[in-house]
């Protein structure tokens, strides 16, 4: 029984940690900016997409024909050559096997061009509108990116492989000295989970120990004084929008193996991760995280037969359940500030 | 309706007219045909009562597709159980609904602002899960319900033989078929914008928009707000689950996939597009969409070509190439992209740019400055 729970318990922890870096993205902008964001998910989505175009820019071919052999079906053999493989050589071919890896290079910097052309285009202008116009104008953008997407790469799913050295399964039963073969998990899955809390360990490390956070901190605060203070508050909350967009995006490149993107995978997560922003309490980082890493969690154990045996279909409605029943008990989220949005 | 104010019932003439002869000044537009007229009517419906609970009250909700959803559903099982009649669907659609949005609305306007929105998002993602998996039983899942030969039908069989095929919704053995269907759906959206703009003009329509300016004071001076904002909440879902059944008459299938939560952003647009707080903009919202949706999700590269002939050899071809990029399946993108800039430059929509138009002329004929209507806010 207890490997069953641990295992229940290592499957919701990578599709925790997925809400957990998406509601993180969400609440840095809500607490920095005090926008609501219904483009976040969609930014998750260009990120997975940065690895998709990656995969394709670098698997870009040369045909050649040779003549003097014949292909089974009589027609000159073609013979296909990767061109990085033709450029690089064999470093060519590490890069296509672990190309996910590297689309994280291509990825940072288009996503923080991204969200900054963002925030200083459009939603700069929010700032004093009411919230429910934020969401629309946000819920605008969402819409134009996930079309835009969706006619330069079609409306499947792409599937990316992942590093070969990295398929298979870990035995992590056996590695902490329990049975073996009895709770194995996908090493991809780890790396993700891993991969989550450097990403989210970062983050906090980055604004609790810099002044650049430090400043951040204090205008997540009180915006106005830290502005009277002569500090361009304004352009460091552009910079947090910015690495927001790269922490979603990252996320979105990351999690391309597990499932293969298509332009609505935002769209499905963002939903989610609102809900796991307002579980863990509006503007509250540690609250985003544990909510996300709790709600992936519990969505995990829902999901186990012997569980929808007795409450039937309680899986597809969990995550929203515990929304609600929070909502209304505890309308600030488990870890949410008092009086932050709290209504 | 003699005691009504007469620009009230000026507006009310002109809009019924308006609907009612659509059939004809549609015709210009390649739109005429009962399809897509009757769709008109379901949405703009929609948006109408959308418009109730959002217009007035500044409530954001995300989850009204829900509402639509269950009307379809009901209006199906009334017709697959009683009898083939689109009345009592429509009764049986509305009492269901209602209940329904009791249910949602009691515990949802507990809050209000993004907390309300996301409420509403999690109750209507919620029957949209579950009607794809576990209720399948009661909304038959992916396939959608719909009609059957072997549909029990009690009250028709009370009063005549099974027919031998499956028969088609009727109104008092009205076949709702062609114009004639049309005809049905604009009485009833006719009515609906009667009873919404009496409920507008009403001491409580006021209080509903006294709760949008500022609920708190509204709260101060002495008014228990949620007995306004649940009737208006149920109101709006009543008319959702009224669209809903019109949908389903008109088309007998109810599928899952209109709870799902795009489909909520897609009223949302609507209303905004044409102008929320104000009578006619959502439904002129609904018909903008659901136009364009047709029309350009139906042109393709060749009807490009076409146009976009007169340009130089190569430019054309350029053309043709970034403007595709804006129609058939791509036509969402540029709903999206409207409706950004709507959301950014004219906030009250359509109907604002209208009256800004109309401000504008005013002034320019009387050259006095007069001053803009007073703008109001949703509540926080």
């Amino acid at each position: 029984m207890f490997e069953v729970i641990f295992l229940q318990f290592l499957n919701g922890l990578d599709k925790g940690a997925a809400y957990a870096l998406i509601a993180l993205g969400l609440t840095l902008v809500f607490g920095t900016l005090g926008v609501v964001n219904f483009a976040h998910g969609a930014l998750f989505m260009l990120g997975a997409f940065c690895a998709v175009l990656f995969r394709q820019l670098i698997t870009l071919e040369t045909v050649t024909l040779d003549p003097t052999k014949l292909s089974p079906w009589g027609s000159p053999l073609e013979i296909r050559e990767p061109l990085v493989q033709a450029w690089f050589g064999d470093f060519g071919a590490v890069l296509l096997n672990y190309s996910v890896l590297f689309s994280i290079l291509l990825t940072i910097p288009v996503m923080l061009v991204v969200g900054i052309a963002l925030e200083r285009g459009i939603i700069k202008h929010f700032y004093k509108r009411p919230h429910a116009e934020q969401i629309l104008v946000t819920f605008g953008l969402a819409i134009v990116a996930q079309e835009l997407i969706k006619s330069f790469f079609g409306p499947n799913p792409i599937p990316q492989p992942m590093p070969t050295d990295l398929r298979g399964a870990a035995d992590i039963g056996a590695f902490l000295g329990m049975q073996a073969n009895v709770i194995t998990y996908p090493i991809w899955r780890l790396i993700y989970f891993l991969f989550a809390a450097v990403i989210i360990g970062g983050v906090f490390a980055f604004l609790q120990f810099t002044t650049f956070g430090m400043v951040v901190r204090a205008g997540m605060a009180d915006r106005e004084t830290v502005g009277l203070l002569g500090i361009n508050i304004d352009k460091r909350f552009t910079i947090m929008f910015g690495l927001a967009a790269v922490v979603a995006g990252m996320a979105g490149v990351m999690y391309t193996p597990l499932l293969p993107p298509n332009y609505h995978i935002g769209m499905d997560f963002l939903v989610l991760s609102f809900v796991v922003v307002v579980v863990g309490g509006m503007g509250s980082l540690p609250g985003a995280v544990a909510a996300g890493f709790l709600l992936g969690i519990l969505q995990s154990f829902a999901s186990m037969t012997q569980v929808k045996d007795l409450i039937p279909g309680i899986d597809q409605i969990i995550i929203y359940l515990v929304a609600v029943v929070i909502l209304l008990v505890r309308p600030r989220g488990l870890l949410g500030r008092r009086g932050v949005m709290e209504a | 309706m003699l005691t009504m104010p007469r620009n009230d019932l000026l507006l009310f003439l002109g809009f019924a007219i308006a609907v009612l002869t659509m059939p004809i000044w549609m015709a210009p537009f390649g739109a005429a045909y009962p399809d897509l007229l009757q769709r008109f009517m379901i949405y703009g419906l929609f948006a109408l009562g959308f418009n109730i609970l959002f217009g007035l009250t500044g409530y954001l909700s995300f989850g009204h597709a829900a509402f639509f959803g269950v009307g379809s559903y009901a209006a199906v099982w009334s017709m697959k159980l009683l009898t083939i009649d689109a009345l009592p669907a429509m009764i049986f659609a509305l009492i269901i609904s209602g209940i329904f949005a009791l249910a949602i609305g009691y515990v949802s306007l507990r809050r209000s602002g993004i907390y309300f929105s996301i409420l509403t998002l999690a109750f209507a993602q919620m029957s949209y899960n579950l009607a794809y998996s576990v209720l399948t039983p009661i909304t038959n899942g992916e396939t959608g319900l719909q009609l059957n030969i072997n549909d029990p039908r009690y009250l028709d069989r009370m009063f005549s033989a099974a027919t031998p095929s499956v028969p088609s919704p009727t109104m008092l053995g009205l076949p709702l078929t062609g114009f004639t269907g049309f005809y049905f759906c604009a009485g009833f959206l006719i009515i609906a914008f009667f009873i919404a703009q009496r409920i507008t003009g009403s001491p409580f329509g006021m209080m509903l928009k006294g709760i949008k300016s500022n609920q708190t004071r509204m709260n101060y001076t002495g008014f228990n707000t949620r007995p306004y904002t649940l009737a208006a909440f149920v109101i709006s879902g009543m008319y959702a689950g009224l669209a809903g059944s019109l949908l389903a008459i008109t088309d007998p299938l109810a599928g899952a996939e209109r709870m799902q939560w795009t489909a909520s952003g897609e009223v949302v647009l609507m209303t905004i597009l044409g102008g929320a707080g104000t009578l006619v903009g959502p439904v002129i919202g609904a018909w903008l969409i659901k136009y364009f949706e047709n029309i350009f999700s139906a042109i393709n590269e060749n009807m490009l070509a076409r146009f976009w002939d007169f340009l130089p050899d190569g430019l054309d071809h350029a053309a043709v190439v970034v403007s595709a990029k804006f129609v058939g399946e791509g036509w969402f993108l540029t709903l999206g992209l409207v409706f950004v800039l709507i959301v950014v430059f004219l906030p009250g929509g359509i109907m604002e740019g209208v009256r800004r138009i109309a401000s504008w002329i005013d002034r320019n004929r009387k050259s006095t400055p007069k001053s803009a209507s007073p703008k109001t806010q949703p509540a926080e």
